[in-house]
């Protein structure tokens, strides 16, 4: 079997700075300070590699891995993604020095693990990039120094993600036993209604189950603002953001065989609902910055949903585009959390009084962040939520979409609590000073650029995500 | 559509805000000031092209622009003009000038941020009266709640935080089914470009519930009774040029956007619910007036009064003939000018007593003498006294009342004399009013006639020659009475059920 290698560049890319923490996490201790040195440089590299590889096609290793726009699309974002949550997470607080690359090295193994997911054709080699994908992660999340909280955190993770797992696999053997295939391309010409296969429409939905806890969509969402809570603000900020682009990009593949009127279709639909209305109800109530965050990503999971279920193309380009934009959003929040709390704490709303006077690029960079949140023009938000409504409009789930928008009323009050805060709120005596460097600024002045173009100049990036829906898995 | 070579719209939308970036660059609070009214000078000297190339027999939009923006989805950046919007541009940017100069004195901390919020203030407001996509119109209607929001909230009075909330809320959640709407719009008819969508005829099921989404959103942003309790604590907590923005121009997005969305685009709904709009409206007449009467704080008078104005301007929208909607136009015209000289008044005022309350500023009369004579002719056009500018519009919108319903007309009557009393009762007080201690003001100040006389010779010239006001809105809004009296019969409502209809079609669309 002649493999090119040109196609699989970026996963190779990030194997080799896996393999050089690696060689780093076994040496001195002085040696593994260093980390924080190369390793920005390196993932910088793998931004650049990622677009380079942009526009490979081709099917290998059986047909169980694809390289279509698709998968680039979303290798692209996740190398983004890691750059950001590496400068991000570059000088955490709470972080032992000598652990410093190890911890670089599971949220690199997670990346790995993503990137191939966004290729895998075959639910088995799904399963297991998946799976490498969330390993690192419960190991990475218990790292908070001499927290309980934390650990607590990773327990809830673990056992969650075991329970998900197992639901997955249960539900993958019922697929196989009904469908006698693991391969998507031959998966999707199947009927999915529950009368022509029972066993299998099953199955899927246990399935899904394993992706909806990736997502944190309702009812998988639970342990999503407690993780968060526990977990340190760089390591919140990773788990908040990735992971969710692996989730998408399997739903997408799965999308095709999703018809509108179909059960399964109507199930995600109602999921989507309630996860936005849940999502957001719960958030009103939060005092602690990344339980809201938490509960937005719930909420922001269902919006996604409204793609998925159109059925068309566009509704598929559109959940990509709302993927990509909510990890820039989110991460541009996430990025004036850590900033903001130098010592490394939960940050409660509190802290946040009279941001704009302590540093008024991160107070900037949390209005544009929370702004596009809501889904206020002219931010990225604004763009993905009218794509997917255009999108989805009279494809058999328009009360979706009215609810969609009555959400959105909802969450203004939880996200203007955070701008609120920041620039109407006199700060009290004793209040963290925020880390207002020029790394801080320019990385927050970077992320609104990123957020506020992404809703400006959507039309390329829009383009590029069309091709994404047109493709068969 | 004409075309020109010279974008005269774009540059007046985004002059302002690159305006606005530039203040960053400067030092020294009166820097900042003398930068922003040159920068609003020029605005105003950009809006000359608009003057001299506007035809007025047209009904056409004019100084159209038009460039692909999302393409996949048929979004463009799409700008022009007509009679209806051309006044609201110009008062736009008319106030931004007189907003600087009553803030000279009046804000004293984070002087450079209250100018960029103004500057981008008005770049989104011209943005909104302009936008012929939808998308566009959205993107700029949305924009320009967050410099309002700040306006409030960090220059505000007390309650600021409260009232700053309030108004993000209400007038967020009002627009978050406008999106829905448009997103219906574009599917049902094709593009999101308003003159386009103005072309097509939709069925009366779908037309009574764009109609309510579209609604919604611009009854709360006018505010139309039962939707207006923000407004009031808006207005009252605000800056005076907040406050001056607010009446001038925003609470304008809202009867404009039923000028330009609700009657052209819903026409056969528009008809079905005009009873209950024209009802609403009178409850708000009434309601505002009645409230006025009883307040003691200034501003909360002014505020209330806001209520029933606006109240006059939807009637007259849903009038559906042409003395009613020109009315309208020219009440919205109007309480721009004469609600945005009162407030300047207030917060003249209260710069010297440092009180809104009545019972602290009477007898004005006595040592203020040049204030008291503003005071009274904006009081006198308030409610509508002949020769000046509100009587053109209130008798416009009583001639089309009584044309079209003897009792809608005489329904109104009651509202515009509760108007004359209330603001009688505070400018007898202020003027003749008993203080408990004399106090010795200065009367207005070189910079304080500068910024009153201007909507003051706008009140005379409006009240006494509208001539040239009619020239403008006529060709637009006889096209638009035309379009709704004959599109509204092309929908035909079966058996008379319109109310079956209606439900039989959101089956269809929330299946």
């Amino acid at each position: 079997m002649n493999v090119n290698p040109y196609l699989f560049m970026p996963e190779l890319f990030t194997f080799l700075i896996i393999a050089l923490l690696f060689v780093q996490a076994v040496g001195s201790v002085t040696m593994r300070e260093k980390v924080g040195v190369w390793l920005p440089i390196m993932s910088g590299i793998g931004v650049v590699v990622a677009l380079l590889s942009v526009g490979q096609e081709g099917l290998v290793f059986k047909g169980a891995y694809r390289v279509d726009p698709l998968s680039q699309f979303f290798k692209v974002a996740i190398a983004i993604g890691y750059f950001i949550t590496v400068l991000n997470a570059s000088r955490q607080p709470t972080l032992e020095r000598e652990k410093r690359s190890d911890y670089f090295l599971f949220l690199a193994m997670s990346t790995w693990g993503l990137m191939m997911l966004a290729s895998c054709v075959e639910l088995i080699s799904m399963y297991l990039a998946l799976e490498l994908s969330s390993y690192s992660l419960y190991a990475v999340i218990a790292l908070r120094s001499k927290s309980k909280m934390a650990a607590e955190a990773a327990v809830k993770y673990i056992m969650f993600g075991a329970v998900a797992t197992a639901l997955a696999l249960y539900g993958f053997s019922y697929i196989l036993a009904g469908m006698h295939t693991t391969y998507l391309a031959e998966l999707v010409q199947k009927t999915w209604t529950f009368e022509a296969a029972p066993m299998a429409v099953t199955g899927m939905a246990l399935f899904l189950a394993g992706m909806f806890y990736k997502l944190a969509l309702f009812p998988f969402h639970f342990w999503c603002p407690d993780v968060y809570e526990g977990t340190s603000n760089e390591t919140a900020a990773f788990v908040a953001t990735l992971p969710k682009l692996g989730a998408v990009v399997i739903l997408i593949r799965l999308a095709t065989m999703f018809k509108p009127g179909y059960d399964i279709t109507t199930l995600l639909a109602v999921l989507g609902a309630l996860s936005m209305t849940f999502g957001n109800l719960a958030a009103l109530v939060q005092k602690d910055v990344k339980r809201i965050l938490g509960y937005s990503s719930v909420a922001h999971a269902g919006y996604i949903m409204i793609g998925l279920v159109a059925g068309t193309a566009e509704g598929l380009a559109a959940a990509s585009f709302y993927a990509l934009a909510y990890v820039a959003m989110n991460l541009t929040c996430f990025w004036v959390v850590s900033r903001v709390s130098v010592d490394g704490r939960n940050l409660q709303l509190d802290d946040l009084n009279g941001l704009h006077k302590r540093a008024p690029a991160l107070a900037f960079a949390l209005a544009v962040g929370a702004f596009a949140l809501v889904g206020l023009p002219p931010m990225a938000g604004f763009m993905g939520k009218l794509f997917l409504f255009s999108a989805s409009w009279n494809h058999g789930y328009n009360w979706l979409i009215i609810i969609a928008g009555i959400n959105t009323a909802i969450s203004i009050y939880y996200y203007l609590g955070m701008v609120r805060h920041a620039y109407t709120k006199d700060e009290d005596a004793e209040v963290l000073m925020p880390d207002a460097s020029t790394f801080s600024c320019v990385g927050a002045v970077f992320l609104s650029i990123l957020v506020l173009g992404l809703g400006l100049m959507p039309s390329n990036i829009f383009d590029f995500a069309l091709q994404v829906g047109t493709i068969m898995p | 559509m004409q075309e020109v070579a010279y974008p005269v719209l774009t540059s007046l939308v985004f002059f302002p805000l690159l305006a606005a970036f530039g203040l960053f660059f400067l030092r020294g609070d009166n820097t900042v000031r003398i930068y922003t009214l040159v920068v609003s000078v020029i605005e105003l000297a950009l809006s000359f092209p608009l003057f001299a190339g506007f035809k007025l027999e047209s009904a056409a939009f004019q100084f159209v622009e038009r460039a692909t923006w999302v393409s996949r989805w048929g979004i463009e950046y799409y700008l022009g003009t007509d009679g209806i919007s051309f006044l609201m541009v110009i008062l736009t940017i008319a106030v931004l000038p007189l907003c600087v100069l009553c803030s000279w004195t009046y804000i004293t901390t984070r002087i450079k941020e209250f100018h960029f919020c103004l500057l981008f203030m008005t770049a989104a407001c011209v943005g909104v009266f302009t936008s012929l996509d939808l998308v566009l119109f959205y993107v700029f209607w949305e924009a320009m709640l967050i410099p309002m929001y700040l306006l409030i909230a960090v220059w505000g009075g007390p309650e600021k935080k409260y009232a700053s909330l309030k108004f993000f809320l209400y007038t967020l959640a009002g627009s978050a089914l406008l999106l829905v709407a448009i997103v219906a719009f574009r599917v049902a008819g094709g593009t999101f470009a308003i003159p386009e969508l103005m072309e097509k005829t939709f069925s009366f099921g779908f037309q009574f519930w764009a109609f309510l989404a579209l609604a919604l959103a611009f009854a709360i942003k006018v505010p139309m009774f039962p939707f207006h309790t923000w407004l009031p604590a808006a207005h009252v907590q605000a800056p005076t040029a907040g406050s001056v923005i607010l009446a001038s121009v925003l609470l304008k997005m809202g009867t404009y956007g039923f000028l330009r969305f609700n009657l052209p685009l819903t026409p056969a709904a528009s008809e079905y619910f005009a009873p209950l709009m024209i009802a609403i409206s009178i409850a708000g007449i009434i309601y505002g007036g009645v409230v006025a009467l009883g307040q003691n704080d200034i501003k909360k008078v002014i505020a209330y009064s806001s209520v029933g104005h606006m109240g006059f301007v939807t009637l007259g929208i849903f009038l559906f003939n042409l003395r009613g909607l020109e009315g309208a136009l020219f009440q919205m015209l109007n309480h721009g000018i004469t609600t945005g000289g009162l407030f300047m008044m207030i917060g003249a005022i209260y710069e010297r007593s440092h009180s809104r309350e009545i019972s602290d500023n009477l007898g004005l009369g006595k040592y203020m003498p040049a204030y008291m004579f503003f005071w009274g002719l904006f009081a006198l056009s308030s409610f509508g006294f002949p020769g000046t500018n509100s009587f053109v519009g209130e008798i416009l919108v009583f001639v089309g009342a009584f044309e079209q319903n003897p009792w809608v007309g005489a329904l109104m009557v009651p509202g515009a004399m509760v108007a004359a009393a209330y603001m009688l009762r505070i400018s007898l007080k202020l003027a003749w009013g008993r203080p408990s201690t004399w106090k010795q003001w200065s009367d207005l100040n070189k910079r304080e006639w500068t910024y009153l006389l201007i909507p003051a010779v706008f009140v005379f010239y409006i009240g006494l020659a509208p001539g040239l006001c009619f020239k403008v809105m006529d060709a637009s809004l006889v096209k638009l009475s035309n379009d709704v009296q004959t599109k509204s019969k092309l929908v035909s409502i079966e058996n008379e059920k319109p109310l079956e209809m209606a439900l039989n079609s959101l089956k269809g669309i929330v299946k």
